[in-house]
């Protein structure tokens, strides 16, 4: 059996939740307050997930930085991995909102796309 | 220079807002005036997501949310100036601007909408002691140069502020190859959604210290290092508790200021606690005819209100031209009174007659409430006793009056709006 | 080799440079800093003392009246802002009045015009905002306010265009008279050589000095600290307010600026570091508390910055203009403490006129004594903006949106003689980055300027010269590029 100590991003409560494992499977969430601290919590500590969003290198525009995002969530424990493929991408001017720019970051099966419109110039 | 009906001050999510629901109601003589050059304001620096789920039901970053309304601005054939400042703007609605290409220009307009936004409190009004060298930013300063600009401040950073500016800027810092190594907050409480809390600093191993400040600068030329102390109650520093960072960045998250010199100087009534113009139910300022709707009317929480809110004053300034630009009737008019717990209402007063059928009246809280009740009060009578799990500063609440529930209690002269525990 | 070299740009230094390229010679400023006004010159009360203060019969109280009376002249010519809005000296405890009375007979002595011991009630109705303790002040019409920044940069710049150079991030390691007779200065951008010297080094004026003379000289840095307040409540005050003076000084007054804000401060804590101009909280809450004495409800929640400066402080409280005994040749302007903003412009004539006497100096034909200030669009019809923005553009952008400075003004302190070259010269040159919002929102556009015409990448770009840099590198480790 195995406890895992959460907060809540629900609501500004925070309930502190602490959630019980068993091979795995969550068998029990307590501390929260309402259903929507069991829901997060059950997701949280089997598979946590976060969207990315920093910048690429744009060259050729008529900004030097284009922002970005990952198309939908990656695993928390792959932001670093999808950080240092978003670093070393360098990208030609234009680039619109929602284009692909890195696509399959850090093999995760998820695109940045976009979040942006840079022109040429 | 052309005349417009209306001009709106400012192209960030507040002005775009207004500009579009202006002319959704029949209006086509709108002119926004921006002083960047682009449209879209702050939210362009806010690369996170997080934004619009009120609005489009989706999580959008900054760009993309601001991007929306610039689309519809566009489409719309809505006139905007870019890079374009106002200099003043007169008791008769007269705005003064300028740029490079006009050179300075006046607008007789018939109204005016006031969506400047606010600005962040700089290290100055904070009284810090210490040193004044380099590496010391409002987080926001710091977020333009790193978003935008593509520069790093430093390496090594201490925040103080857990307001969301400064949780975001910590995982920003931190994903761009910085050591964020402390978040200190002045309150015992963070001012912060719970989400950036845990996403931006839980994620990345960064302690938040409640009840801490900062009480020295080091660093002659340049900050070298940081000294925070944990504060008591009357929110001085308790000599022994210092802890000294190393550090080659200060960000400072600690407030946002409505920026209103120039509804002051147009002699916009203020309110006190939100730095921003006292409205009405038209969210109209004492000036007839002078609107005012985002973060220059009071610092908003989300943006989806900020566009919401915007899209009224929008709304409100074309119905106050179609109905030949008249004063509104002050003899009838209902006071809405923040009191304990409440720290103000946005409205703070309400003209049955022009009020819409539904009247959002958002608010603030000045402490952290648990289980607790926000009371409405028509005179001495309570009319609504919602229970709330959790109040907190950092959030906007809101209540909604019914036009017809207002009719109903004929000769009604306050609204009182207050944190019940029971 | 030259035949003056002037250690120290700040406004002692820069006021007797200007008095200097009056003369058919040669002459240098050295200083440390990348700028002109670094040192006490950028942060002290920016008064235009009265001259009561000063014992009578003392250097002090002599340069501070001539001062005075040549600031009229000497702002119209070099085009800076002043004013005389009168000084009060505030009783608030009826068993000190007669220290008034003592200030008034001083000051008579010391030659001050127009002085005259106000009642309460005279007091309270010329500033209604005085502490209701008050039992009687002293009015002094010839006080004034003046931009210390300013009145140094102009007093530079009429010298550079006079023919004084300046050489900046030049700081003196050692002086040695050589066999020849001269002065052999080493910096650490090379050796300089001299006939003569002056050292105006401020709180290194100790420093300097003993490298040439056995007569050793002890400078105390007197730390004051101070707060500035938001325009808004710019004339909380008129006049400026001081309380009665104790051994210490004159104590922290409240004063408006000549830009409109309003100042208050400063503390006086002695100090041994040269460097040690940070605020403490002591010294912060000290100013807060002792203002308050005099005025009353001060707004201090409209507090936009606060900062600290050092003065240089001899033991003995006078100015020290003279040649060292056992360095002929070498000039002290040391110990130049309040009133040294006031005495500047008659301690670079005192110097001025020994130069003359002592290298038979002649004065040059073609001395211009007049200045431009930099074109400021304060208060400029439309009329008169449409001209200007017509002619370059540049004006027609607002960068500093707190004192609205224009692009124009910008490009005016950058490219003038002595131009800025970081943030804080811009800064000093035309307010851009001095209003309420400290500079958060116009320090990337100035950055964007500076990189522009100076052709300095981003991260060399400082707030203030030496390691004050701004940023550290670009993102994902890309390259600089300017």
């Amino acid at each position: 059996m195995e406890k895992r100590e959460l907060t809540c991003i629900g609501c500004p409560m925070g309930c502190q939740l602490t959630v019980t494992m068993e091979n795995g499977e969550v068998t029990e969430v307590t501390g929260n307050t309402c259903q929507k601290g069991d829901i997060y919590a059950r997701k949280e500590v089997v598979n946590p997930t976060r969207i990315v969003t920093s910048t690429i290198r744009i060259t050729g525009g008529d900004k030097e930085r284009v922002s970005v995002k990952t198309a939908s969530d990656i695993p928390k424990d792959k932001i670093f991995d999808v950080m240092k493929d978003i670093d070393a991408a360098v990208v030609p001017a234009p680039a619109h909102i929602g284009d692909v720019l890195v696509k399959d970051v850090a093999g995760t099966g998820v695109d940045v796309i976009a979040t942006r419109n840079v022109e040429t110039v | 220079m052309k005349t417009y009906d209306i001009v709106i001050v400012g192209g960030g999510p507040a002005g775009l807002a207004a500009a579009v629901a202006a002319k959704e109601a029949g209006n086509d003589s709108i002119l926004i005036l921006e002083r960047d050059h682009e449209l879209g304001g702050i939210l362009n620096q806010c690369i996170h997501n997080g934004f619009g789920l009120h609005t489009f039901k989706e999580e959008l970053t900054g760009p993309e949310y601001a991007y929306r309304f610039i689309k519809q601005v566009i489409d719309l054939g809505i006139e905007y100036k870019l890079n374009t400042m106002v200099m003043d703007i007169a008791a008769d609605k007269t705005v003064t601007a300028m740029n490079r290409e006009d050179g300075m220009f006046q607008i007789p307009a018939k109204a005016v909408i006031l969506a400047m936004g606010c600005r962040e409190r700089p290290r100055g009004a904070l009284n810090i002691p210490g040193y004044r060298p380099a590496g010391i930013f409002s987080a926001g300063t710091a977020q333009r140069l790193v978003n935008i600009e593509g520069y790093m401040p430093g390496r090594e950073v201490v925040i103080l502020g857990s307001g969301d500016i400064g949780l975001i800027m910590a995982r920003r810092m931190t994903l761009e190859g910085a050591k964020v190594k402390v978040v200190a907050e002045l309150m015992p409480y963070s001012g912060g959604l719970k989400r950036n809390i845990v996403q931006c600093l839980d994620d990345y191993g960064i302690p938040l210290k409640l009840s801490h400040t900062v009480v020295d600068i080091e660093g002659k030329d340049h900050v070298t290092a940081v000294t925070i102390a944990e504060v008591g109650p009357d929110r001085k520093p308790i000599p022994g508790t210092e802890i000294r960072y190393t550090c080659d960045t200060l960000l400072l998250s600690c407030g946002l200021i409505p920026e209103n010199e120039l509804s002051r100087s147009a002699g916009v009534k203020m309110s006190p606690v939100t730095s921003g113009p006292v409205v009405n139910e038209s969210l109209e300022t004492n000036i007839p005819g002078v609107f005012a709707c985002g973060n220059v009317l009071h610092v908003h929480d989300l943006v989806d209100y900020v566009s919401e809110e915007a899209k009224r004053a929008g709304e409100n300034a074309v119905k106050y031209i179609n109905d030949g630009c008249k004063a509104a009737d002050s003899s009838d008019v209902i006071e809405i009174v923040a009191t304990e717990g409440a720290r103000y209402t946005v409205p703070s007063t309400i003209d049955t007659e022009r009020m819409s059928d539904l009247l959002t009246v958002r608010f603030r809280v000045g402490d952290v409430y648990k289980n607790s009740f926000v009371s409405v009060y028509f005179d001495d009578e309570r009319i609504m006793h919602n229970q709330k799990r959790i109040m907190a500063p950092g959030e906007m609440e809101q209540i909604i009056l019914r036009k017809t529930q207002l009719q109903e209690h004929k000769g009604l002269k306050k609204i009182t709006v207050k944190i019940e525990k029971e | 080799m030259y035949d003056v070299i002037i250690i120290g740009a700040g406004v002692s230094g820069s006021a007797v440079a200007r008095e200097v390229s009056r003369y058919n010679v040669s002459a240098c400023v050295l200083e440390k800093c990348e700028d002109v006004c670094e040192g006490t010159s950028k942060a002290n009360s920016a008064i235009v003392h009265a001259g009561f203060d000063a014992e009578e019969g003392s250097l002090m109280a002599k340069l501070n009246v001539e001062g005075n009376e040549m600031m009229d002249q000497l702002s119209r010519d070099l085009d800076i802002p002043f004013k005389r809005n009168g000084s009060l000296v505030v009783c608030v405890h009826k068993e000190e009045i007669d220290g008034l009375k003592t200030l008034y007979d001083r000051g008579v002595k010391n030659g001050v015009k127009g002085l005259k011991i106000l009642t309460r009630e005279e007091a309270l109705e010329m500033e209604p905002n005085l502490s209701d303790d008050v039992e009687g002040a002293l009015y002094a019409p010839t006080g004034g306010i003046v931009c210390p920044f300013e009145l140094n940069i102009a007093m530079a710049e009429n010298a550079n265009m006079n023919g004084v150079e300046f050489r900046f991030n030049t700081e003196v390691e050692d002086i040695k008279k050589g066999e020849d007779g001269l002065f052999h200065i080493r910096t650490n951008n090379g050796e300089y050589i001299s006939k003569v010297v002056v050292n105006a080094a401020g709180v290194y004026a100790d420093k300097i000095h003993n490298m040439v003379s056995a007569d050793k000289m002890h400078i105390i840095e007197r730390r004051g600290d101070y707060l500035l307040l938001d325009k808004e409540v710019g004339n909380y005050v008129s006049h400026t307010i001081f309380p009665q003076p104790t051994k210490y000084g004159k104590g922290v007054l409240v004063t408006p600026t000549v830009h409109g804000n309003l100042l208050v401060g400063p503390t006086a804590i002695d100090l041994e570091n040269k460097e040690g101009n940070n605020t403490t909280a002591a010294g912060l809450n000290e100013v807060t508390a002792k203002a308050s004495e005099n005025v009353k409800n001060l707004p201090l929640r409209n507090v936009i910055t606060s900062f600290a400066g050092l003065r240089a402080h001899l033991e003995r409280h006078e100015f020290v203009i003279e040649e060292v005994k056992d360095a002929k040749g070498f000039i002290d302007v040391a110990g130049i403490e309040s009133p040294g903003l006031t005495a500047s412009p008659a301690i670079g004539k005192m110097v001025g006129d020994m130069l003359k006497d002592m290298m038979g100096l002649t004065e040059k034909s073609d001395w211009i004594a007049t200045r431009k200030g930099i074109k400021s669009t304060e208060g400029l019809s439309i009329d008169e903006m449409n001209a200007l923005i017509k002619e370059n553009p540049a004006y027609g952008t607002i960068v500093c949106r707190c004192e609205s400075i224009t692009e124009g003004e910008i490009l005016d302190a950058i490219h003038r003689p002595l131009g800025a070259r970081s943030l804080d010269g811009v800064k000093r040159r035309t307010r851009a980055g001095m209003g309420r919002c400290q500079a958060g929102f116009c320090s990337p556009r100035t950055m964007e300027i500076i990189n522009r015409e100076l052709g300095l990448s981003y991260e060399k770009i400082t707030k203030s010269g030496g390691k004050s840099n701004i940023i550290l590198e670009r993102t994902k480790g890309e390259e600089s590029h300017s």
